[in-house]
């Protein structure tokens, strides 16, 4: 469970989250929608410490993130990130980019790391590729590495941010045909994201934030379909 | 009619000195290379607390490298330091290219996107991990090339040390030329022999380089 209570996160001056509550439970997947500069991608950098805040706190099946006594490198093999830009590591092939964390990190041997990685890439349709250099690959099919990549630390929650805003249009069906699958293995996700349609299909819950704050939470159904807040109608005017 | 007094003799004089040349580059470019990679890391990764570095190396790359051998060779001298020609020309040469090789790393570390370290760190990665695997392979492709020159710059750059007694390529064949009276033919062989040694090493460069360009 991802309990984040009253979070603030400020850059310099600039406050971008601004006492944001919201919970994650097991098994969920909450979708946070909203303008740019809403704070919603800035919050998933604070679920997995990557970025610091200043106020309130983030726990995480009962581990406080940001406590200085926290591991934050054991915490983050749980939690799995697949960020807009897909950040291949561009001097690794396709299989060893999906190696490295395994090995580096859990301790896996080869050809434990190897088998995992095979069956990762395979899950996500990238099993031709293995021998690859992400430098050869469309952005899809890197996002969908990036994918693998998260998910052979075999991580219990998934986060994803805007996944598919850095794609052409036409890949942009592939990836989330990974992500939908995803979620239909009963992966406890939380994705920031501007396709709306797509998190009306698959999201327990929809957040739209707006000014670094939750504006409107609920069921798919309500927040898109039927919103009551105007300035959720409005946003969702916008972005059709 | 083409006549030379240029013996065979004087050939194995002008290799011997080339031999002094690869030896003071190889020595130079490893100090070099060992104190720049500690620098260039500790100026990109900790650019506040290593400014004071900074402001050191910057007076090896502005002051000529001439004027840093005589002023070495000379301090050694004042200070009573037992050492040979040969080593104050390596320490000279390899201070100077650990200098240059500093910023060469440094601009090799600052080009890993910080996007990608993100990356490597959101998956458990520690931080001395991301380095390892993730920074330093990286930054080392971008840094390659202007390793490469400065090692080529380098090998050059070992022809004054004669003024500081030590006899390599370049002091030989003056003293060759000195002797038979025939700059031209000389410092041709000379020439010659300078750009040899320097393609086998760019060669060798070239192909690595082109090894991991394949891969992008």
């Amino acid at each position: 469970m991802i309990e984040i209570d009253n979070v603030h996160k400020s850059f310099g001056d600039l406050e971008v989250v601004k006492g944001v509550s919201l919970t994650v439970n097991k098994g969920e997947v909450v979708s946070i929608i909203g303008g740019s500069g809403s704070g919603k991608s800035t919050l998933l950098m604070c679920i997995n410490g990557l970025e610091p805040i200043q106020k309130g706190s983030i726990r995480v099946d009962g581990i406080e993130v940001h406590n200085r006594a926290t591991d934050l490198n054991r915490l983050r093999q749980k939690i799995g990130i697949v960020f807009q830009q897909w950040n291949a590591f561009p001097h690794l092939t396709v299989l060893e980019n999906v190696m490295l964390a395994p090995r580096k990190v859990l301790g896996k041997s080869r050809e434990e790391a190897e088998a995992l990685a095979i069956q990762q890439l395979t899950h996500v349709g990238l099993g031709d590729k293995f021998k690859t250099f992400p430098g050869k690959l469309s952005g899809g099919q890197q996002q969908r590495m990036a994918i693998a990549r998260a998910l052979a630390m075999s991580p219990d929650y998934m986060l994803f941010d805007e996944a598919t805003s850095a794609l052409d249009p036409q890949l942009v069906g592939e990836v989330l045909d990974t992500m939908r699958m995803l979620a239909e293995d009963g992966m406890t996700m939380v994705l920031v994201t501007h396709e709306i349609r797509f998190a009306r299909d698959v999201s327990d819950r929809v957040a739209f934030f707006r000014n670094g704050l939750v504006h409107e939470i609920g069921s798919p159904d309500q927040v898109i379909g039927n919103p009551q807040q105007p300035e959720t109608a409005a946003f969702l005017k916008s972005v059709k | 009619m083409f006549s030379t007094s240029f013996t065979w003799n004087d050939m194995l004089f002008l290799l011997d000195g080339a031999w002094v040349t690869l030896q003071l580059t190889f020595w130079s470019i490893m100090l070099g290379s060992v104190a720049g990679l500690v620098f260039g890391l500790l100026r990109a990764l900790l650019p506040r607390a290593s400014l004071p570095l900074a402001w050191v190396l910057d007076v090896f790359r502005s002051v000529p490298l001439l004027i840093q051998f005589v002023l070495f060779n000379s301090f050694k001298s004042i200070v009573g330091l037992n050492i040979s020609a040969f080593s104050v020309g390596c320490i000279v040469l390899g201070v100077y290219a650990a200098a240059y090789f500093t910023e060469i790393v440094r601009s090799g570390v600052l080009a890993v996107p910080p996007s990608v370290r993100r990356a490597s760190r959101s998956l458990g990665l520690s931080y001395l991990q991301d380095l390892r695997w993730i920074v330093l392979p990286m930054a080392s492709r971008v840094a390659f090339p202007g390793w490469l020159n400065l090692v080529l710059s380098v090998m050059k750059d070992t022809a004054l040390v004669m003024w500081i007694g030590i006899v390599e390529l370049l002091r030989a064949s003056q003293t060759i030329v000195t002797r038979i009276q025939e700059p031209l033919l000389v410092l041709c062989i000379a020439g010659l022999i300078y750009y040899v040694m320097s393609l086998v090493v760019a060669r060798l460069g070239a192909r690595l380089e082109r090894r991991w360009q394949e891969n992008d």
